[in-house]
């Protein structure tokens, strides 16, 4: 009996300490995920087992890549410390129901944008962080210099769980060329397995292949077509029915674009603060109460900006300075000529 | 209070506990669902599945639904197991029968096979085959002819395919040999219990089964011919074998690894089946005049069997559901194509899953029942 009245009270104190952490700002009152993160202290973040340029782990555990990145921002908007994540590495097969059961908070990993993992699956896909698409990677002696080249029996390797194995049926299909699909669980087996020659071709996210490429046993030996046969907006997923949690990652990611687009960085982001226009004074908090509106303080955004930079110091860092993919292409800043462009933060 | 009542309380209240807990995860499993917009059901597995598997033994393609998806991984995966449990008995018997060889080299040799594969993890020896294989197979340009007809090479092994003609003819040959062999049987033993004479019964087996295909070659108007593959350039520096039938190198790795594995405990069992009937019976069996022959057949297998079948079971079920290791070769199992790549189209891991554990379930337990009816059929009959 007196054992059972000590559990009681220790239970109702922990009641009372979780109703103590509900007093904060409206926006933390209302996400749950929010408030589980600042208790907890660090960003539960879902990232692939290993793709150079997006999310790849070294020798000492430390994760870099774009996709990393927005999880570090993340961290930095609601921590005030961008090393306060926890990454973990997840399978196409798994990453979904990881996120859904609640076991990550975001998901960045080089994920597609569709409808029906938007609309059917209980996920939200916030914005898009790398406009890629599928393309195809043969070997150089094969002669092969366009997809106009390949020829009935041709054999693929790729990865099962993404939209590349429909991609290339509708390819194909389209074509009416005839071919057999190898399809592994693991990236780095179907490397191996084209590497070996088991396959004529490998397909998946150009990006992918230019990252894969980098693995092969002799990189100079293969080529990737120049088609692209999919749209592959790939970009950071939450679960459905958590707004504050979407709004949040969300402007964490387009305040790393936004700041590109207007020149902020994280060498000159203390010196915005005083300057002359007002959008760059709201992206580094010093005009309006954009933080309060997302249940943060008004520093949110000069963090991101100086603990993990803006988009093109990203991209530079992880995918053009490893010679992964030099070229923006589209993913440049839209007064650019690219394809980024994000609401304004007002 | 009855004593009845008071034996029932107990496992009603187990069972009320069982039934709590059950319904206590299902609810949270509803209640999270729901929260978070997933909805629940099975009407997508007539929805249309949109992708390709690479090997099928059904008329496939991605216009099909996710239910046939469902029987292409299904069958790939019984195919897989039927040819491992073959193999691994063959060679689990020759194995175990050879570690009481009184031969120095051929007892060491057994023993050190055994040693060896049921040490190494499975899902590194399938790695081994598949990644070996891939390295040490030719490419299919420089590949030897095998027989002047097949090809090994690391895109798949190339057979001649059989083109049949009156091909029923030719079954019900087969199979109006079994039937007489079968009659044949029951005579011989007809004959043996009341006048004590042996036919060869082994030998007219075989003459028939031989005799009567023949037959239907001749006479039935059956008629067999080879397509043998041929070598088609896809571009500069990549080939095909077009025409015959392609075996893919990830079935050959996968069957080759699972058996064997599973071969290694078999024998072992085997071994302990022969070593488990006593001396006496064998001396006992010989000193009445029988042939060595007849002592393994009538006085040592069937006394060995019962002590090797049920652990043998038990291997067969291992191999089953070893075989689910597929995935990480590409082999297109039930795993790697239902509840991996249909899982992640549909996103619904809970049906799939579910669907999946149910589907290993079933088949385990129909090896199950199989064996222990075999195993009754022949435990000693208590008389």
């Amino acid at each position: 009996m007196f054992k059972l009245i000590k559990q009681l009270t220790s239970l109702v104190a922990v009641f009372a300490v979780l109703i103590g952490f509900t007093t904060e700002s409206m926006a933390a009152k209302k996400s749950k995920t929010l408030k589980n993160t600042q208790k907890q202290g660090f960003v539960k973040c879902g990232v692939s087992q290993g793709l150079p340029g997006f999310s790849n782990a070294d020798a000492a555990g430390n994760w870099t890549g774009v996709d990393v990145d927005v999880c570090r921002a993340v961290a930095a908007a609601v921590l005030g410390d961008a090393s306060k994540v926890k990454f973990t590495p997840l399978s196409a097969k798994e990453r979904f129901t990881a996120l859904t059961s609640g076991e990550i908070d975001v998901l960045s990993r080089n994920t597609t944008w569709t409808l029906s993992r938007d609309a059917d699956i209980g996920l939200t896909f916030v914005g898009v962080n790398f406009y890629d698409g599928q393309g195809f990677m043969v070997r150089k002696n094969s002669g092969i210099s366009s997809v106009n080249d390949f020829k009935n029996g041709i054999s693929a390797c790729t990865n099962i769980g993404t939209t590349t194995e429909l991609n290339m049926r509708d390819f194909f299909n389209s074509r009416g060329i005839s071919y057999e699909p190898v399809a592994f669980e693991k990236a780095d087996e179907v490397v191996a397995a084209y590497d070996a020659g088991r396959c004529d071709t490998y397909t998946t996210d150009k990006s992918g292949l230019a990252a894969q490429r980098t693995k092969m046993s002799n990189p100079d030996d293969h080529i990737v077509l120049p088609e692209t046969i999919s749209k592959e907006p790939l970009g950071p997923v939450v679960r459905q029915g958590d707004a504050v949690w979407e709004d949040i990652v969300r402007w964490s990611l387009n305040t790393m674009i936004e700041a590109e687009e207007y020149g902020v960085n994280s060498a000159n982001a203390d010196m915005m603060k005083t300057s002359e226009n007002p959008a760059i004074k709201r992206i580094v908090g010093s005009e309006g109460e954009m933080g309060t509106a997302l249940g943060l303080d008004n520093d949110w955004s000069l963090r991101i900006i100086k603990q993990v930079g803006n988009y093109g110091e990203s991209y530079k860092r992880n995918i053009a300075d490893t010679g992964i993919l030099p070229d923006r292409g589209p993913n440049e800043i839209w007064t650019k000529g690219g394809l980024l462009y994000t609401p304004p933060a007002r | 209070m009855n004593s009845k009542i008071k034996k029932l309380i107990p496992q009603l209240l187990t069972l009320a506990f069982v039934a709590l807990i059950f319904g206590f995860f299902s609810y949270n499993a509803q209640l999270n669902m729901e929260n978070r917009g997933i909805t629940f059901g099975y009407g997508f597995l007539s929805q249309e599945s949109s992708f390709d598997v690479q090997f099928s033994l059904i008329e496939y393609d991605g216009s099909h639904t996710y239910f046939r998806a469902y029987l292409v991984g299904l069958l790939n995966t019984i195919l897989v197991s039927v040819i491992g449990i073959i193999i691994a008995t063959i060679l689990g018997v020759l194995i175990g029968i050879a570690r009481l060889s009184p031969n120095f080299l051929i007892n060491n040799f057994a023993a050190f096979y055994v040693e060896f594969f049921r040490n190494i993890p499975l899902l590194l020896q399938i790695f081994f085959w598949y990644f070996a294989a891939l390295r040490a197979l030719p490419l299919p340009e420089n590949a030897e002819a095998i027989f002047g007809v097949s090809y090994l090479t690391i895109k798949g092994f190339y057979v001649p395919a059989f083109i049949w003609e009156n091909f029923d003819i030719f079954f019900y040959s087969i199979v109006a040999a079994i039937i007489s062999i079968i009659v044949i049987r029951i005579y011989a033993k007809k004959l043996r219990d009341t006048e004590g004479k042996q036919l060869p019964v082994f030998y007219i087996s075989i003459g028939l089964l031989i005799i009567l295909p023949l037959i239907s070659f001749l006479f039935g108007g059956v008629n067999l011919s080879f397509q043998i593959p041929q070598l088609k350039q896809l571009a500069l520096t990549s080939f095909i074998y077009e025409g015959g039938v392609s075996i893919p190198p990830e079935l050959i790795a996968l069957t080759l690894a699972l058996s064997l594995y599973t071969a290694t405990f078999i024998a072992e069992c085997v071994r302990a089946g022969i070593q488990g009937v006593s001396k006496g019976q064998k001396e006992a069996a010989a000193s009445i005049g029988l042939t060595p022959n007849q002592v393994l057949k009538l006085v040592i297998m069937p006394q060995a069997l019962r002590i090797i079948i049920p652990p043998t079971t038990n291997q067969y079920l291992n191999l089953t559901k070893n075989s689910s290791l597929a995935a990480a070769i590409a082999y297109p199992d039930l795993v790697l194509v239902f509840a991996g790549t249909a899982l992640m189209q549909t996103g619904r891991a809970i049906e799939i899953v579910s669907i999946t554990m149910l589907t290993y379930l079933s088949l385990s337990v129909s090896i199950s029942i199989f064996m222990n009816w075999y195993n009754k059929k022949i435990a000693i009959k208590e008389k």
